[in-house]
């Protein structure tokens, strides 16, 4: 590796930060103005516009973003009296870092350089070369994923923790069996897709998608990753760490200013980097149908590198197409499902996904030893985790036994009758 | 259960495509009711002469105490308002003013009525106390006609009846 080569990493490393905290911030402001728009408002329209002609305006409020930036760096910076310092200081860092750094390997596009040139059909490095738009190839990138997503809760933990609070420890503890609870489901849940793949790599996991995106052959894994993956970034219905009307603010009620902005922050990252995960897994990654045959055409016509650069901004379109429509899907369920309960929460995550998640491993393995059509198993392991979903739903609704259920104007009459 | 979020998740994206109900404010603003309690206006006569006679029972009436009224003579040759007094300070303070509407009711003359603006705001508390000439409305915006017993200067009106003091 030449020093030209350090600099190009360094510098890609740069870009992805940046434009991971860029998109954070655009995150925030697409949420609220769904939000609003789900709750027949209008949301920020102030910050920023750009005039039309006939006095009418363009995309109002699109400096919000920075509008709320400026805002918190101007806040005042507290270090409560009795907090343990160091760590209450370090905390917001253990918080954002996982999050950031989550997408060293999340395969973002596809943009071929090096090697031979050829690019496989289905997969995007050529023979010795490589993915220009993929930070890091290495062949257990699945566990990588898994790990850092894991270790993000060490910053709410610690946070709760140093705060010297007692609801910012019982937000930091709640986040701590919550994410041990959903992690198990998760990373059960991702197995399926690396046993269809056969492969820990991300790439690979992707370029064995295509044609035949792994939501089919797994549909059961991506229902569990899409509920344990809400979970794991304790996002509405699951986001009992900071249940305003049990615990102020959970673990982030003692911080303010831009440590605050920090855990802000790396929730956000997370939830964009776990759909990012999502449609790498199950969504086919950077594939669109058609791509392949567009940067064809342009290599034959203009040269291979015009064919891998069009190759490369269309599949980073298709790519993050697909991460907004998650995203989206995201801050729907956020502005419908209420905040579960705690003992629903857990009776979830152990007792319906986790067996499911198993369940899902043993068909994925049994099918794909029967069928050696992967289209074939495929369609079965589809119809079997439909069918599979239906029929936990209908019978693991978290409701009480009829015995139990009083109605209110039962209970109200049996009160006036013994009165 | 999944019929249930289904049905949910379609009430809310039914809400996605419906126009919003905000009003944009400083744009757009909502009318008020006719009977409204806004910012109190201190009415004239048609002739030019000021309603307000200076006798203080709207500050009587005032249950937060928030006028402050401070008669004077009227000059003869060239009177106020009619009648002997006129209000030579009339104050209110609006923050401590809770936009009861006793000050209208206890007015003898139907000087201070409370109008439609509600825009009232501050950068501090000294700006908060209107002065008579904030309140007065301009001399060419007459209200009315002068009460007849008015016009009998030596005869001095009585408290109306509503107002127990």
């Amino acid at each position: 590796m030449g020093f030209l080569d350090v600099i190009i990493l360094l510098v890609k490393c740069l870009v992805l930060a940046l434009a991971t905290t860029t998109m954070f911030a655009y995150f925030t402001l697409f949420e609220r103005v769904l939000l609003a728009r789900f709750q027949h408002r209008v949301g920020p329209n102030r910050a920023g516009y750009i005039p039309l002609p006939g006095g009418r305006k363009l995309l109002g409020g699109f400096l919000q973003p920075a509008a709320d930036a400026v805002k918190l760096f101007f806040k005042e910076d507290i270090t409560p009296a009795l907090a343990d310092k160091w760590v209450y200081l370090i905390s917001p860092a253990f918080a954002v870092i996982p999050a950031l750094i989550i997408w060293a390997t999340i395969p973002l596009a596809c943009w071929p350089s090096g090697g031979d040139g050829v690019v496989p059909l289905g997969g995007c490095a050529p023979a010795g070369g490589s993915n220009f738009l993929q930070l890091a190839e290495f062949n257990v990138g699945i566990l990588y994923l898994l790990a850092v997503t894991s270790i993000g809760v060490y910053g709410i933990a610690i946070a709760g923790w140093a705060s010297n609070n007692k609801y910012s420890m019982l937000g930091g503890v709640r986040a701590t069996a919550q994410v041990i609870s959903y992690e198990l489901a998760l990373g059960l849940s991702v197995l399926g897709v690396v046993m269809q793949a056969s492969s820990f790599s991300t790439a690979d996991i992707v370029a064995a998608q295509w044609g035949w995106w792994f939501i089919v052959p797994q549909f059961l894994g991506f229902v569990i990753f899409l509920l344990a993956s809400t979970a794991e970034v304790v996002r509405a219905p699951f986001d009992l760490v900071e249940a305003e009307q049990e615990l102020v603010g959970g673990y982030n009620t003692e911080y303010g200013s831009m440590k605050f902005a920090l855990f802000f922050m790396s929730e956000y990252i997370k939830l964009v980097a776990m759909n990012a995960i999502a449609v790498t897994l199950f969504l086919g990654g950077w594939h669109l149908p058609g791509l392949y045959t567009l940067a064809q055409a342009v290599t034959d016509n203009f040269g291979q590198f015009a064919g891998a650069a069009v190759l490369g901004l269309t599949s980073l379109g298709a790519f993050l197409l697909k991460v907004t429509l998650l995203s989206f899907v995201s801050v729907w369920i956020r502005a419908t499902i209420p905040r579960v309960r705690y003992d629903q929460l857990m009776h979830l995550g152990w007792k319906v996904l986790l067996p499911m998640a198993l369940f899902n491993i043993a068909l994925t393995a049994v099918l794909n030893v029967l069928f050696t059509d992967r289209y074939i198993s495929g369609a079965i392991a589809f119809v079997i985790g439909l069918v599979v979903v239906l029929v936990v739903v209908f019978f693991e609704g978290p409701r009480k036994p009829a015995s139990e259920v009083k109605l209110v104007n039962e209970a109200a009459s049996r009160a006036g009758a013994q009165g | 259960m999944l019929g249930e979020i289904i049905k949910g998740l379609g009430t809310t994206l039914k809400y996605l495509f419906k126009k919003p109900v905000t009003v944009q404010y400083p744009e757009v603003k909502r009318p008020v009711r006719e009977r409204f309690r806004g910012r109190h206006e201190l009415k004239r006569f048609e002739n030019g002469l000021e309603r307000c006679i200076g006798c203080s029972l709207c500050a009587a009436a005032c249950p937060a105490d928030a006028i402050l009224v401070v008669p004077g003579e009227n000059d003869k040759d060239h009177p106020n308002s009619p009648g002997e007094r006129f209000a030579a300070t009339y104050e209110i303070n609006m923050l401590r003013c809770i936009f009861c509407g006793y000050c209208e009711d206890a007015c003898p003359t139907n000087a201070i009525v409370l109008e439609h603006q509600y825009e009232l705001s501050f950068y501090d508390r000294k700006t908060s106390i209107y002065t008579k000439d904030m309140l007065l409305v301009p001399a060419d915006q007459g209200h009315g006609e002068i009460p007849p017993i008015l016009e009998q200067l030596q005869r001095r009106p009585s408290p109306p009846a509503q107002i127990d003091l």
